[in-house]
C-alpha cells in the first residue's frame, strides 16, 4: 500500500504536457463541467468520464505510478483518437484531482471499465519484477550464437565504417579545410550516409553535425578543427577498442551508436525531477529528463524517444519526487540511467541539489571529459549566480554574486523564454541554478530560490 | 570564439598557444603545403589540445550585475491563484477555428482575475511575470491592471527588455521624467520643452493636484500651440470639468480653430450654470412652446443660424440629408440645460413633458436632442423618462430613441435600476437588440438581468437558430453573468431534442455554447474563492 492523498499541483501535471496546445487543451478541460464518475483509488489511478463532441464520453484512466505501476512513469490511457500523449483529458483529469478531493473522491473502488487496464498493467509489472530476479531466464535471446554472429557482422561494418572515415578525414587535412566551404554540405551528407550503411549512427550524426560548421560565424575553421580530431579519435577509438579499459570501451561503444543496456546495479532513491525537455532531429524526438538522488546526491538522466510526430513515451512532474530505482549504463562516467521500478506515486520533497560555484562547475566538466572525451556539457548546479548582461555584445552571463567570474549561456539559451523567467526570479538578486555546463557555455533548465523554494522550470 | 560567449581558455602556456595556432593554421592550409606533418598525426594533436582546451576551461570575467529590483512589499499570490494565473496565461487567442466548442476562453478571464487580484493588494509570482507582460503587450486594454499587479520588477523588466518597454512609459510614476507637481520649476521647463505625449500626461497630473495651476499653465502658452494640440489639451479638461473652467473655455469660444470652438462650446454646455449654456437655454425655449388648450408642444425652429449662435458652437452647416433648420434646433436644445423646461412647459416635470404629443412631426427631433442633453448633463430624472418603460411597444424598434441613445441614458441610472430596466427589456423584446444595452450593465448582472439573459437564450434555441447568432451576448453572458447562475444553466446543458424546423445540428451546438458558458461560470467562481484575502 502506498501512502495516498498526495495529490500533484497543477504545476506538476501542466509539466507532463507533451506541448502548449496539449498544456492550454488540458487547462480548459482541468474544471468539472464535462466531466462525471472521477475517482481515484488508494493505488495511485485516476479516472473519470469526459463528455466530447460525440454522444459517448471518452473513457480516462491515469496511472500516476503506485504499487500497480509497470515501473516507467505514470501510464496513461484514454479512449479518444488522439496521438498526443498523455492527451488533453488525461491532462484535465489530472488537472482536476489536482484541484482536491471535492472534484475527485479519493479512495474509490476502480470502475470495471479501468480494472481490466489496471491489472493488466500490474501483471506486466509482476513479470517483469519475476523477470528481474531471474534475469538469464527472461532476457537472454533464444539462439545465443546467432546473436553473437550478428554482433560480429555489424562490428566488422562499423569497422570498415570508421576506417573509410578516417581516410576521410585524413584527405580533408591534406587538402585543408578551407576547401570545406568550398565542397558544401553534400560531401558531409554523402559522408553521413555511408556510416548510416554501415550501421554506425553516432558516427553518422557527427559527420552530419561537421557539414553545418564551415561558414557558420567567425572562428569556424577551430570549430571545425576541433569536431574533426574529435570524431577522429572517436574513430581510432572504436578501431583500437580492445586494448581500452572496459569503460571507455563501452563509452566508446555508445558513442558509435551501438544500442546499450543498463547493465549496472540498480539503485533505490527519492529522485528529484529536476528538468525536462525535448530536442527534435529530423524524425525522432529526443526527450531528456534530468533527476536528482536526494539521499545519494547524485544526478541522473532519463533519455526518452518518441517517432513521427508522437511525443516520447516518459513523461515526469518536474519539481516531484519519485521514490525509484534506477539501473546505470555502461561507460564511465555516463549519468545516463533507466527507470526501474517506482514504489508509490511521486510527491513533493524539500531536497534541493547543493550548488557550487562557476569555477567548480567548469572543474566538474573538465573531470568528466576525462571519462568521455566527447562529452558536450555536464550537469551542475550552480548556486548565488546574479543573471546578468553584457552591455557591448548583448549575451547572457551567469555571474557569481561577488561579480567576479562568470559563465556565459549559449547562444539559444539567451533567445528563449526560460531566460526571462530566469531573469524575472533573480530580479538582480542571486539565485539557484541547475543546467548544463559545457564548454560552449551553460545552459540554464530549473531555478529556485531559498534552501527548499520551488523548482521553476527554465525549458 | 569571443571571451563574451565562451569560457575562456586556461591560462595556457605560450608554446602550447602558438602550438594551437599553428595547428590551425596547417589544417586551414593543408597538410600537403605544409611538409613535416601528417594529416594523422595533426588530428591526434588537435584532439589532444582540443580536450585539454575544455577541460581547463576558466570562468569569464563577470560584467557589470544590473541594479537588483527594489522589494515588493506585498503579500504572495495563494498557491491556487498562482496555478490559476499560470493556466490563464499559457492561454493565447489565435488558432482560427470558429467554431468555439465547449471550453471556456481563458485570457478573456484574465482582466477579471487581474481586477480581483489587484483589490486584494497581492503579489505577483516573480516567475510569471514574463507571460504576463507578454500578454499585456498584445492587448493594450490589459496594460493597466497588469502593471498595475505586476508591481516594481515588471519596471525593472522593463528596462532590459525592449518588448516590455511599454511597462514603463504606462505605469504611472514609472517615467523619471515626469516631475512631481509641486516642483513648479520642472513642471514649467517640461512644459515648454517636453513632448506632446510628457506634455498631456503632466497637465493632467498638475491638473488632478491643483486646477489652477493647470489653467495657468495652458493659458500662458496657449496662444502659440498648435491647432491639434490645442484641441488635445482642451479634451484633457473634460476630466474633472468645474465652473471654474468657465472663464478658459468661453475664450476658448473665440478660437481660429473650428474643433476647438465646437469643443469649448460642447464642455461649456455641460456646465449647467454657465454662461453660455444661459444663452443656449435662451433660444432653444425660444423655439419651444406649449398651446394650452391642446396640451400640445409646438415647435418653430430657428429660421438663421447668427454669427453669435455660431460662435457658441453651433454648427451652421447641416450633414447632406437633413434641412437646416432642425438642425439648428436640435443643436440648441442639446446645450440647453434641462432645468429650464419644466417652467417653460407648464410646471411638468421631465416625465410629464416627454409624454407631451408634440405638433407636426416634431417629437424624434426633440426627443432626440433631450437625450443628448440628458447623457451630457448626466440627468437621472430626464434619463428615466426618456427611457420610458421597458416593455414597451417600439422600445426595441427603430423609434424616436436609438438603442445607442438607450444605451447612454442607461449609464445615468443607478446599477440596480440599470439591470432592472435591461432586464425587462430582454424579457420583453428578445434578445437581437440587446447587445448594446448590456454592455453598460455592471458586471456582474444583478440577479433578475441574469435570469432574463438565460431564459431568452433558451428561448432562442427553442426558436432554432444557431447559437453563433448569439455570440456576442454569449461572450458578453461568459464575462458577466454572476456565478451562482450555473445552477440554473445545468439543466441547459443536456442534449434536447431539436424542435420541428431548427436549423440542422444547432441543437448540439447550443449544448455546447450552455456547457462553455457553464464551464466558464465554474470556472470564475473557483477564480474568485481562490483569490481569498491575504490573511
Amino acid at each position: 500500500m502506498t501512502q495516498q492523498g498526495v495529490r500533484w499541483t497543477a504545476d506538476q501535471v501542466l509539466a507532463l504536457a507533451p506541448d502548449t496546445a496539449s498544456r492550454k487543451a488540458g487547462s480548459k478541460l482541468g474544471t468539472a463541467g464535462p466531466w462525471s464518475q472521477t475517482g481515484s483509488s488508494d493505488e495511485g489511478a485516476v479516472w473519470g468520464l469526459c463528455k466530447g463532441s460525440g454522444s459517448k464520453p471518452y473513457q480516462t484512466i491515469v496511472d500516476t505510478g503506485g504499487d500497480s505501476g509497470g515501473g516507467s512513469g505514470p501510464a496513461y490511457k484514454c479512449s479518444c483518437p488522439s496521438r498526443k500523449f498523455p492527451c488533453k483529458h488525461a491532462l484535465g483529469l489530472l488537472l482536476l484531482w489536482s484541484g482536491g478531493a471535492g472534484q475527485v473522491p479519493d479512495g474509490q473502488a476502480p470502475p470495471e471499465w479501468t480494472e481490466q487496464w489496471l491489472a493488466g498493467r500490474r501483471q506486466r509489472a509482476a513479470a517483469k519484477r519475476t523477470a528481474q530476479d531471474a534475469p538469464d531466464a527472461g532476457s537472454a535471446p533464444a539462439d545465443p550464437d546467432a546473436a553473437r554472429r550478428r554482433a560480429e557482422r555489424r562490428a566488422q561494418r562499423i569497422t570498415a565504417g570508421a576506417t573509410e572515415l578516417e581516410q576521410r578525414l585524413t584527405d580533408l587535412l591534406r587538402g585543408g579545410l578551407a576547401q570545406a566551404e568550398r565542397a558544401g554540405y553534400g560531401l558531409w551528407e554523402e559522408t553521413a550516409a555511408r556510416m548510416v550503411d554501415a550501421q554506425a549512427p553516432g558516427l553518422a550524426a557527427r559527420v552530419r553535425e561537421l557539414g553545418a560548421i564551415p561558414g557558420s560565424g567567425a572562428g569556424w575553421p577551430v570549430r571545425l578543427l576541433e569536431e574533426c580530431a574529435l570524431l577522429h579519435l572517436l574513430d581510432q577509438g572504436w578501431l583500437h577498442r580492445a586494448g581500452l579499459p572496459e569503460d571507455l570501451a563501452a563509452t566508446v561503444r555508445s558513442r558509435v551508436g551501438l544500442p546499450t543496456q543498463a547493465t549496472q546495479a540498480a539503485q533505490r532513491d527519492d529522485w528529484l525531477v529536476l528538468a525536462q525537455y525535448d530536442s527534435a532531429d529530423g524524425h525522432l524526438t529526443t526527450r531528456r529528463i534530468w533527476l536528482y538522488g536526494t539521499a545519494a546526491h547524485r544526478t541522473a538522466l532519463l533519455l526518452s524517444y518518441g517517432a513521427a510526430g508522437r511525443a516520447p513515451a516518459l513523461a515526469l512532474p518536474a519539481g516531484l519526487a519519485l521514490d525509484a530505482s534506477v539501473a546505470g549504463y555502461p561507460g564511465a562516467g555516463t549519468p545516463r540511467v533507466e527507470l526501474g521500478e517506482q514504489f508509490g506515486a511521486a510527491r513533493p520533497t524539500d531536497v534541493r541539489p547543493a550548488g557550487v560555484d562557476v569555477g567548480a562547475a567548469l572543474a566538474a566538466y573538465g573531470e568528466a571529459l576525462t571519462a568521455d572525451p566527447w562529452l558536450e556539457s555536464w550537469p551542475v548546479t550552480l548556486t548565488d549566480v546574479v543573471p546578468a548582461r553584457d552591455p557591448d555584445g548583448g549575451g547572457w552571463q551567469l555571474a557569481d554574486a561577488e561579480g567576479k567570474s562568470a559563465l556565459p549561456l549559449v547562444p539559444q539559451a539567451s533567445a528563449a523564454s526560460g531566460l526571462w523567467r530566469l531573469v524575472a526570479v533573480s530580479g538582480g538578486a542571486p539565485v539557484t541554478v541547475f543546467g548544463e555546463c559545457g564548454h560552449r557555455g551553460f545552459r540554464p533548465l530549473a531555478t529556485w530560490t531559498g534552501a527548499a523554494g520551488d523548482v521553476i522550470s527554465l525549458c | 570564439m569571443t571571451r563574451t560567449s565562451t569560457p575562456q581558455t586556461s591560462t595556457t602556456t605560450p608554446t602550447t598557444a602558438h602550438t594551437w595556432d599553428s595547428l590551425v593554421t596547417a589544417a586551414l592550409l593543408g597538410t600537403e603545403r605544409r611538409s613535416g606533418t601528417s594529416p594523422r598525426a595533426l588530428l591526434d594533436e588537435a584532439a589532444a589540445q582540443t580536450l585539454r582546451h575544455r577541460a581547463g576551461l576558466r570562468p569569464a570575467p563577470a560584467v557589470a550585475l544590473p541594479e537588483p529590483t527594489g522589494e515588493d512589499p506585498r503579500p504572495p499570490l495563494p498557491a491556487a491563484a498562482r496555478r490559476r494565473l499560470a493556466m490563464l496565461l499559457t492561454d493565447r487567442p489565435g488558432t482560427g477555428t470558429t467554431r468555439r466548442g465547449s471550453t471556456p476562453d481563458l485570457l478573456e478571464l484574465l482582466p477579471q482575475w487581474l481586477a480581483a487580484a489587484n483589490e486584494h493588494g497581492y503579489a505577483p509570482p516573480p516567475e510569471l511575470l514574463p507571460a504576463l507582460l507578454d500578454a499585456a503587450r498584445g492587448r493594450t486594454d490589459l496594460r493597466p491592471q497588469a502593471l498595475a499587479f505586476a508591481g516594481p520588477r515588471a519596471l525593472w523588466l522593463g528596462r532590459l527588455n525592449p518588448d516590455w518597454k511599454f511597462a514603463l512609459r504606462a505605469t504611472p510614476g514609472a517615467s523619471a521624467a515626469l516631475p512631481s507637481p509641486e516642483d513648479t520649476e520642472r513642471v514649467r521647463r517640461l512644459w515648454e520643452e517636453g513632448l506632446f505625449a510628457e506634455r498631456v500626461a503632466l497637465l493632467s497630473i498638475v491638473r488632478a493636484h491643483d486646477p489652477e495651476a493647470a489653467r495657468t499653465l495652458l493659458a500662458d502658452t496657449w496662444g502659440s500651440e498648435r491647432a491639434e494640440d490645442r484641441l488635445m489639451f482642451l479634451d484633457s479638461l473634460r476630466t474633472g470639468l468645474d465652473d471654474a473652467d468657465e472663464p478658459f473655455l468661453e475664450r476658448a469660444l473665440s478660437d481660429r480653430s473650428r474643433n476647438v470652438r465646437a469643443t469649448a462650446a460642447e464642455l461649456l454646455s455641460a456646465l449647467p450654470g454657465s454662461a453660455l449654456a444661459g444663452r443656449m437655454a435662451d433660444r432653444a425655449l425660444s423655439c419651444v412652446a406649449l398651446d394650452r388648450t391642446t396640451a400640445t408642444i409646438i415647435i418653430e425652429a430657428p429660421h438663421e443660424c447668427d454669427p453669435a449662435m455660431e460662435r457658441d458652437g453651433v454648427v451652421a452647416k447641416p450633414p447632406a440629408g437633413r434641412g437646416e433648420r432642425s438642425w439648428w434646433l436640435g443643436q440648441l436644445v442639446e446645450a440647453a440645460p434641462l432645468d429650464r423646461w419644466p417652467d417653460r412647459l407648464g410646471g411638468r416635470t421631465a416625465q410629464e413633458i416627454v409624454a407631451l404629443p408634440v405638433a407636426d412631426d416634431w417629437q424624434g427631433e426633440l426627443h432626440a436632442a433631450w437625450c443628448r442633453a440628458a447623457v451630457r448633463q448626466h440627468d437621472i430624472g430626464w434619463s428615466r423618462a426618456l427611457l420610458g418603460p421597458a416593455t414597451a411597444a417600439g422600445a426595441a424598434g427603430p423609434g424616436a430613441v436609438s438603442l445607442a441613445e438607450r444605451a447612454k441614458l442607461l449609464t445615468a441610472l443607478p446599477r440596480g435600476e440599470r439591470a432592472e430596466w435591461v432586464g425587462q427589456f430582454i424579457a420583453a423584446h428578445g434578445l437581437s437588440e440587446a447587445f448594446q444595452l448590456l454592455g453598460v450593465c455592471a458586471t456582474p448582472w444583478a440577479v433578475p438581468l441574469g435570469q432574463a439573459v438565460v431564459d431568452a437564450l433558451n428561448i432562442a434555441r427553442d426558436a432554432g437558430s444557431y447559437p453563433w447568432s448569439f455570440s456576442g451576448v454569449m461572450g458578453l453572458a461568459e464575462r458577466c453573468l454572476d456565478p451562482s447562475e450555473v445552477v440554473r444553466l445545468e439543466a441547459l446543458t443536456a442534449a434536447v431534442e431539436e424542435p420541428e424546423g431548427s436549423a440542422p445540428g444547432a441543437g448540439g451546438y447550443w449544448g455546447e455554447a450552455f456547457q462553455r458558458l457553464a464551464g466558464t461560470l465554474r470556472l470564475r467562481r473557483a477564480m474568485r474563492d481562490e483569490l481569498v484575502p491575504p490573511g
